[in-house]
C-alpha cells in the first residue's frame, strides 16, 4: 500500500531539481545582463577605431572600405590640415611621455616613503593626516586652475616650454600622491612587524630594513601605484590644455583634440588612427598587469 | 656570551604598564625562561633585551656596560620569533646568510658558516627552498640558523615551540635544551608553558601583570613557591587552595576551614600564627594520599568524580562545598560517592598570607 505523501514527495525531488537548475540559469543571466552586455558597446567602439583607422571613407559599423594606410601616414609625416601644418607627432609622444614617466617616479618615490610613514611611525596628526587625504582625494583639478595658474607663474614655471611641462608633472604628481600613499600605506599595514624586527636584530640600520626587507615584499603594490600614475599623467588633458600654448609642446590629448575642434572637416580615418595609437600604452599596461593590479585587493603578503 | 641585567626596567605604553620595576640578573651562559601568562610583559621585556623596545625607566646591561641606548643592530643578539619571521623572499641560504652579509664578512666565510649551521640543525638540504616550501618544524630551525649564524653574545627565543604540533614540540625542547649547553649561550625563553619552563630552564622568571612573581631554579619554584600566584602556575594539575584561619586552642594549633579541620605541629602552628591568622593552605594533588579507611588527622569527603589519565588517575573530591583534586595511581575501587580520607604530610603543605598572597611556609 502506498503512503500518498511518499508519492508526493518523489514528485517534488525532480521538480525541485528543476527549479534549482532554473535558479542558477536566472543567475547566470543576470550576470550577462548586468556585466557582460553593457561591455560590448564599448568593445564596439574599439572595434570601430581599428577599423576605421584602416578605411579611406567613413564607414558606419565594423566593415572597412577602402583598406588603406593613408591614416597613418602622421607616424612619418607631418599632419597638414587646409592651411595648417601640425607638429610632428613623436616629440609630442615624447612630451607626454616625459609627463607620465616623471609623474610615475614622482609618486613612487613620494608615496612609498609616506606610505610607510604612516602605516609604522606615530606622530602627533597622524589620523587627522589620513582623514584629510582621503577628503582630497574628492577634488577635481578644475577647481584649482587659476590657483595652479598663479602658482606655476610665481615659480617662474609658466610659458617656458619644457618647465611648463614639468609644472604640469609636478601638479599632476601632487595630485595623485595622497591617494597612492594610501594604497602603498594598506601594503605596509600588512607586512609584520616582527619581520622588520628581525632585520633590525639581524643588523640593519632602520632604512637597510626598509630597502632590502620591506620594500622587496610590496614590490606588488609599487607596481601597481607606478601604473596608475602613469596613466594618470599619460590621459592629463586639461593641465596641459590651459598652461600650454605653444604647439611644440602640446601633449597627445591636447594634439587630439586641436585635430577636432577647428575645422569644419574632420578627418575621421585620422583621427581614428591617432586615438588608437594614443591609447596603445593604456592597452598594453593593462592587458600585462592584470594579475599584478588585482592584487590590491587582495592584499600583501601571504604569512 | 654575557651576562645580562634588567636593572629596575620598567616599560609604559601610555596609560598601560606593561612591565614594572624588573629586576633580573642572567648569568653568562645561563638557560633563563620568562613564563607567565598572555599579557604578563614577557616578550615585552624580551623585546626591550632586543633593544626594539626602549625602557621607559631603567636600565639594560651586558656584562657591565650599558646597552639601554644602543639599536638591536649594535647588541650582537640573534632572535627567534614565534612566527620565525623569515624573509620570504629569499631562500633559506639567504636567509640565514643575511646577518652575516649585512656585517660585510667575505664570501666564503659567509658560505662555510652557513652551511656549518645548515648541519647543526639538519637543514643543510633545504638551502635553496624559500620559506613559503618548508614545513613549520624546517622554518623553526632556519630561524635559530639565522640567530645562530652570527655567533651571538645573547640568543633570544619568543616562544618558538608553540606553532609546532604537541609531538614535535616535545622533540624540539630536548634538542634546544641540548644545542644551548653545547653552544654555552646565554638564552632568554618566553613561554607560557610551564612544563617547557621547568623542563628547558635553569632558573626560571614567573611574571604576572608586568611584575616579576619569583626568580628561582625549577625545583624551588615548585617546592618552595614565593606567592599564591606562583604556586598555582605552576604543577599540572595545578595546587588545592582551601581558605581558612589558623586557631589555637590549649596551645595545640588547629587549620579552620570550616568544612574541615586540620590539626598542625606546635611548632607550625607558631611559625604561622605569628605572621598571620587568615591563611589559605596549598597543597599538590599528587601529594594528597587517599585513604578508604578512616585516617587521624585527614580531611573526609566524597568521590566527586575520576578523571583516568591512563598512567595517573584524577580524584575529585568533594568536601562540603569545595572540590579538592588528588593524583594517585589509577584504581578501579575509587568510584563516585565513595567516602575516603585524604592525608597531607605536613611537610607538602604550604601556606599563603590571605591579604598579601605571599608563601608563609
Amino acid at each position: 500500500m502506498t503512503h500518498p505523501s511518499y508519492k508526493r514527495s518523489r514528485r517534488s525531488i525532480s521538480t525541485r531539481r528543476l527549479i534549482a537548475l532554473l535558479r542558477s540559469l536566472a543567475k547566470y543571466l543576470i550576470v550577462v545582463i548586468v556585466a557582460v552586455i553593457p561591455i560590448i558597446p564599448i568593445l564596439l567602439m574599439y572595434g570601430w577605431l581599428l577599423v576605421q583607422s584602416f578605411s579611406s571613407r567613413v564607414v558606419l559599423g565594423l566593415v572597412p572600405s577602402g583598406l588603406t594606410i593613408e591614416n597613418w601616414k602622421f607616424l612619418w609625416s607631418p599632419v597638414k590640415m587646409g592651411l595648417k601644418t601640425y607638429p610632428n607627432i613623436w616629440p609630442i609622444t615624447l612630451n607626454t611621455l616625459f609627463i607620465a614617466l616623471g609623474e610615475a617616479a614622482l609618486v613612487v618615490l613620494v608615496s612609498t616613503m609616506a606610505g610607510y610613514a604612516l602605516s609604522r611611525m606615530n606622530f602627533r596628526g597622524r589620523v587627522g593626516l589620513m582623514q584629510f587625504i582621503i577628503a582630497l582625494h574628492a577634488f577635481p583639478s578644475v577647481i584649482l586652475l587659476i590657483a595652479l595658474f598663479i602658482i606655476l607663474n610665481k615659480l617662474g614655471l609658466y610659458g617656458k616650454g619644457y618647465l611648463t611641462l614639468m609644472g604640469v608633472m609636478l601638479i599632476k604628481a601632487g595630485l595623485d600622491i595622497p591617494m597612492a600613499s594610501w594604497i602603498i600605506k594598506g601594503f605596509f599595514d600588512s607586512i609584520p612587524w616582527d619581520i622588520e624586527w628581525a632585520a633590525l636584530v639581524d643588523g640593519c640600520t632602520r632604512w637597510r630594513a626598509w630597502r632590502s626587507v620591506i620594500v622587496p615584499l610590496i614590490l606588488p603594490g609599487i607596481g601597481a601605484i607606478s601604473i596608475f600614475s602613469f596613466l594618470s599623467g599619460w590621459s592629463e588633458f586639461l593641465l596641459v590644455f590651459t598652461y600650454v600654448k605653444d604647439e611644440t609642446y602640446y601633449t597627445l590629448p591636447v594634439l587630439i583634440y586641436h585635430l577636432i575642434g577647428e575645422f569644419r572637416f574632420i578627418n575621421w580615418g585620422m583621427l581614428a588612427a591617432i586615438g588608437l595609437f594614443y591609447a596603445i600604452p593604456t592597452l598594453i599596461f593593462f592587458s600585462t598587469s592584470q594579475k599584478l593590479l588585482l592584487r590590491i585587493y587582495v592584499g600583501g603578503i601571504k604569512r | 656570551m654575557v651576562r645580562v641585567t634588567l636593572d629596575h626596567v620598567s616599560k609604559f605604553f601610555g596609560k598601560v604598564k606593561a612591565v614594572v620595576d624588573l629586576y633580573l640578573e642572567i648569568r653568562d651562559g645561563e638557560f633563563v625562561a620568562l613564563l607567565g601568562p598572555s599579557g604578563c610583559g614577557k616578550t615585552t621585556t624580551l623585546l626591550m633585551i632586543a633593544g626594539i623596545y626602549k625602557p621607559t625607566k631603567g636600565r639594560i646591561l651586558f656584562d657591565d656596560e650599558d646597552v639601554t641606548d644602543l639599536p638591536p643592530k649594535d647588541r650582537n643578539i640573534g632572535m627567534v620569533f614565534q612566527s620565525y619571521a623569515l624573509y620570504p623572499h629569499m631562500t633559506v641560504y639567504e636567509n640565514i646568510a643575511f646577518p652575516l652579509r649585512l656585517k660585510k664578512a667575505p664570501k666564503n666565510e659567509i658560505d662555510r658558516k652557513v652551511k656549518e649551521v645548515a648541519k647543526l640543525l639538519q637543514i643543510d638540504h633545504l638551502l635553496d627552498r624559500k620559506p613559503s616550501q618548508l614545513s613549520g618544524g624546517q622554518q623553526q630551525r632556519v630561524a635559530l640558523g639565522r640567530a645562530l649564524v652570527k655567533e651571538p653574545d645573547v640568543l633570544l627565543l619568543d616562544e618558538p615551540l608553540s606553532n609546532l604540533d604537541a609531538k614535535l614540540r616535545i622533540l624540539m625542547r630536548a634538542e634546544l635544551k641540548r644545542l644551548q649547553k653545547e653552544l654555552k649561550i646565554t638564552t632568554v625563553y618566553v613561554t607560557h608553558d610551564q612544563v617547557e619552563a621547568m623542563s628547558m630552564a635553569d632558573r626560571i622568571a614567573v611574571m604576572n601583570a608586568g611584575r616579576l612573581q619569583q626568580y628561582a631554579e625549577p625545583h624551588d619554584l615548585y617546592n618552595k613557591p614565593a606567592n599564591l600566584f606562583v604556586a598555582g602556575f605552576i604543577g599540572a594539575p595545578p595546587m588545592n587552595f582551601i581558605e581558612g584561619s589558623i586557631r589555637e586552642v590549649n596551645g595545640n594549633y588547629f587549620f579552620d576551614a570550616g568544612v574541615f579541620t586540620l590539626k598542625l605541629s606546635n611548632e607550625l602552628g607558631e611559625l604561622i600564627a605569628s605572621k598571620s591568622t587568615d591563611v589559605i593552605l596549598g597543597f599538590r594533588p599528587e601529594h594528597a594520599k587517599i585513604s578508604i579507611t578512616e585516617r587521624p588527622n585527614a580531611i573526609k569527603g566524597a568521590i566527586y568524580v575520576t578523571e583516568p589519565l591512563g598512567r595517573d588517575m584524577v580524584v575529585n573530591v568533594k568536601v562540603g562545598n569545595i572540590i579538592i583534586k588528588v593524583l594517585t595511581e589509577p584504581n578501579p575501587t575509587l568510584t563516585p560517592g565513595k567516602t575516603v580520607w585524604l592525608v597531607i604530610s605536613e611537610d607538602k603543605m604550604h601556606f599563603f598570607d590571605k591579604s598579601t598572597e605571599k608563601a608563609i611556609v
